[in-house]
């Protein structure tokens, strides 16, 4: 799955032409292959090695919405899913940054599954708050996308020397706050960190950002800093989330936060409405508004690059 | 007739008068629509934040938004399906008390309502 991939980094970020409505990663180090979450849930700890690894981002699908701006996220979720196909080095594996459905209907659920099907890499999800509408709160998102996940879905994995980890802070959520992470989780956070080496780079993703991009629109989670007070200690930590349907992103210490667009609407920029709801922009508008910003975050020994593209031909 | 049977007569037709006026009471309060309110669900906040009702009321909330909803009260009383655009859901307050609720997708939506005799 990985032969095609160039060893030269900076060869492989020239022809990074990326254009999907996530972004695309840039790893050095580690060995291993790309494997699906059982599996990479029960492989073990492999680091160091110098050949560079990409994976790409989608998030926010929403497949089931149907209303200005978007008529049809199932279609805007395919063109998407087509640009991660295109992609001239092929990612070792996607991860969806959660609100796969609109409704966590099953016919919605089942829809994205099958449409990821074509890519035909693995695909880690974390769920959104739109993914946690079953009457069973979230059971029927973690049956068909969490399997071997623990709690409300959260797990951990290692790629070529990277850990990555998956957390959930839309279950149990509290009156009047934002996402929340909850103490079990964080219990959890801090026994999979321990004992692993402070070089090694971490990705952590979730839903909602860990940061606090706007309180009143409750863009943020409650106790993300007793997670990345657990993360301080490592020398590379990107943070990837979603939720906002746009791009946002801050470097705080060794910390790298980023948010990508969504694949269905685009959400104002914060404070620049009356509330979230979907920015209805008009049709041919749209696709651009589900990207268009290139990032290239360089990071010491392990640098990661973000490059954010658009829908657009 | 004798006095006492006027009196008699009397008391039947005030007995009949009175019953009558209370089966017109009890037909009208049948008939009057029971006590309810509404509260809107829009950009992300339940318009009236506060409602103060009598017991017994009816609460409809619908959601006019683009964006799915919910209406969760914080003590486990009441807990409506996810409403999409349009959807209603209603609960009638029996008892009196302060009923903090919110909308358990966005935290950051809160209401009360406020159930006083």
């Amino acid at each position: 799955m990985t032969d095609d991939l160039d060893n030269d980094r900076r060869g492989f970020l020239k022809c990074m032409a990326w254009a999907g409505t996530g972004a695309l990663f840039a790893f050095d180090g580690g060995i291993g292959s790309s494997i699906g979450l059982d599996s990479a849930l029960a492989a073990p700890l492999k680091r160091a090695s110098a050949q560079p690894f990409t994976f790409a981002q989608i998030s926010d699908s929403h497949i089931g919405f149907n209303k200005p701006p978007n008529a049809d996220a199932r279609a805007t979720f395919r063109e998407a899913i087509a640009k991660v196909k295109a992609l001239p080095n092929r990612p070792d594996f996607v991860i969806h940054t959660g609100d796969v459905s609109q409704l966590s209907r099953d016919d919605q659920f089942d829809d994205a599954e099958q449409m990821l099907k074509e890519l035909g890499l693995p695909v880690f999800f974390v769920p959104g708050e739109h993914d946690m509408l079953d009457e069973n709160g979230g059971k029927a998102f973690l049956n068909r996308f969490g399997k071997g996940s623990k709690g409300a879905g959260w797990y951990s994995f290692d790629h070529r020397g990277v850990h990555f980890v998956a957390l959930v802070n839309v279950a149990d959520l509290k009156p009047g706050g934002m996402g929340n992470l909850g103490a079990e989780q964080i219990k959890w956070l801090g026994a999979d960190l321990a004992g692993r080496p402070s070089s090694q780079p971490i990705v952590v993703f979730a839903h909602i950002p860990l940061w606090t991009v706007y309180a009143d629109w409750g863009w943020g989670t409650d106790d993300s800093a007793q997670a990345l007070k657990l993360l301080a200690r490592f020398g590379s930590v990107t943070v990837l989330n979603g939720h906002i349907h746009q791009i946002t992103q801050k470097i705080e210490g060794r910390v790298a936060f980023h948010t990508a667009r969504s694949t269905a609407f685009p959400q104002p920029a914060p404070g620049t409405a009356p509330s979230p709801g979907p920015l209805k922009v008009p049709s041919e508008q749209l696709h651009s508004m589900l990207g268009i910003t290139d990032a290239l975050f360089v990071r010491g020994h392990d640098r990661i690059a973000l490059i954010d593209s658009t829908l657009t031909a | 007739m004798t006095p006492a049977m006027k009196i008699l007569t009397f008391q039947a037709s005030a007995l009949a008068v009175g019953t009558l006026m209370i089966a017109t009471v009890a037909d009208m309060a049948k008939a009057a629509p029971p006590p309810a309110a509404a509260v809107q669900i829009a950009n992300f906040t339940f318009k009236n934040p506060v409602v103060t009702v009598k017991p017994g009321t009816t609460v409809t909330w619908t959601n006019a938004d683009d964006i799915p909803h919910t209406v969760v009260s914080k003590d486990g009383l009441f807990r409506s399906k996810v409403l999409d655009s349009g959807d209603r859901f209603s609960f009638t307050f029996a008892k009196p008390g302060q009923f903090g609720y919110f909308c358990s997708i966005h935290p950051h939506m809160t209401g009360m309502v406020i159930v006083k005799a």
